[in-house]
């Protein structure tokens, strides 16, 4: 049964993704307008510019998912998807799972992709890519699961983007922390080994907290 | 039932919330600022200069206690949004509600006082060091408990929403206590500790606990002061407010 749940939701939203396929590339444009900015703000000095890479994907990466945030939820809010979530047999939980896994497959894995481009028009090292993308694979599902419960607490509420950004960016600190940390250690020499376990550990956890915690603020927010 | 119990479960309903607080918060208040009179006169003319630090440690007498509240004002919204959510007592939803703001305060004051302090002894006004961080975090977290209370028109919602926010950010807590311990540190370790040996001389220490009191009792003042208009906000148009404001 949880299983047909998550395959229909799935699929749902494949083909909701297909049908408007622009959707899936606004956050990775996003990223590339935050990028260019920083960029030419910074002086496009390549030397400069590598130095500060990491710390500006980074941020490229969480902002976008931070805008991508509001369409966890909301869609499903306004057709009425979600107060048959509440009555569906399977776990609440579950449900919020699934559809913040397709959330970040289809808005912050692009994101992932074009990460290598955008790290080139940054001028950062090769040798630091893998582990920026290793601390991007890591950490962007974690920020999404974060996103989710802020989301989940905020689904009721109309226009509420700048609230969304004040609950949501001080949890993401400690992910950007080490996200962006592991990529500066590496820069210098040292072992980016134990910020990537740390955020796979936080990874571990959230994904069994955040979807109860999500689940448990939906219930709150839609009663 | 026991009169205890029954005295407590009265309590919840609230007119009678209504009168206790009106009783007791201005007691509270004059005691507490008694007692922050005479911790703040030992600290600042009756406790010797520090033999490193001169006569600049002495803003620790704020900082400490303040800090402390901080985080024990957190944790004590939790735990009412908590008892809210699950008992549905409306009592704990306005008390869990009403400490948000004066927990932003204290951190406030916590950053502040950290900083004037900063500059003279580490010659900085800010350090992006663990423990600077979390705080100005949970600031954050305060502030966004508090917008999120203000942003849903249903106080109901709003206090059960915005109380589930608090019960998540109580992660933050550990983080915050230990930072000092679990990295480098700019920011010194733990000094003083209510069991066992302080790292502080002796003399220095009953002005610091005055102050720790004092900040508590004053807070129960100010919380059920905050407390008590909200429920008269709720409760506006109810028989028993009218009656109380000579309305009806």
């Amino acid at each position: 049964m949880m299983a047909a749940a998550a395959k229909a939701l799935m699929l749902r939203d494949v083909r909701l993704l297909l049908r408007r396929r622009g959707d899936a590339l606004q956050p990775a444009l996003f990223a590339l307008l935050v990028v260019v900015l920083f960029a030419l703000a910074l002086g496009a000095e390549p030397t400069t510019l590598a130095k500060v890479a990491p710390a500006v994907l980074w941020l490229a990466v969480l902002l976008a998912g931070l805008l991508a945030l509001e369409s966890l939820f909301r869609g499903d809010a306004e057709d009425g998807t979600l107060d048959q979530w509440m009555l569906a047999p399977v776990p609440l939980a579950w449900l919020v799972l699934t559809r913040t896994f397709m959330h970040w497959a289809t808005s912050v894995l692009p994101l992932l992709i074009a990460t290598p481009f955008l790290a080139e028009l940054l001028h950062l090292p090769r040798v630091q890519l893998p582990v920026l993308l290793a601390s991007l694979a890591l950490g962007t599902p974690l920020l999404s699961l974060i996103g989710a419960v802020v989301a989940a607490l905020t689904v009721g509420m109309r226009g509420s983007g700048i609230l969304v950004a004040l609950l949501a960016l001080p949890l993401y600190v400690p992910v950007l922390v080490f996200g962006a940390g592991s990529v500066a250690a590496a820069a210098q020499g040292l072992d980016p080994n134990g910020a990537l376990l740390l955020l796979g550990a936080g990874l571990v956890a959230a994904l069994v907290l955040a979807p109860l915690a999500a689940a448990a603020a939906l219930r709150i927010a839609l009663s | 039932m026991q009169p205890v119990i029954r005295w407590f479960h009265q309590l919840g309903s609230p007119p009678t919330f209504d009168r206790f607080a009106a009783r007791w918060a201005p007691i509270a208040y004059v005691l507490g600022l008694l007692v922050m009179a005479y911790g703040l006169y030992g600290a600042l003319f009756v406790v010797p200069a520090d033999y490193q630090q001169g006569d600049s440690f002495r803003i620790l007498y704020i900082h400490v206690p303040s800090a402390w509240m901080s985080m024990a004002i957190f944790a004590l919204m939790a735990v009412y949004a908590a008892i809210g959510l699950i008992w549905r007592i409306k009592l704990c939803e306005i008390l869990a509600m009403a400490c948000a703001p004066i927990g932003a305060a204290f951190t406030l004051i916590t950053l502040a006082t950290g900083s004037i302090w900063g500059k003279p002894m580490w010659g900085t006004w800010w350090d992006w060091d663990p423990r600077l961080t979390t705080e100005l975090i949970l600031l954050f977290l305060y502030l966004g408990v508090m917008g999120l209370y203000n942003a849903i028109d249903d106080r109901r919602a709003a206090a059960r929403t915005a109380g589930f926010l608090s019960i998540v950010g109580v992660a933050l807590l550990p983080v915050i206590h230990w930072s000092v311990t679990w990295w480098n540190s700019l920011h010194q370790g733990q000094t003083i500790s209510l069991f066992g040996k302080s790292h502080m001389d002796p003399s220095m220490l009953p002005p610091l606990w005055a102050m720790v009191v004092g900040t508590h009792v004053w807070f129960i003042g100010s919380l059920l002061a905050r407390a008590r208009a909200d429920n008269l906000k709720r409760e506006a148009g109810k028989a028993w407010v009218l009656k109380m404001a000579g309305t009806e």
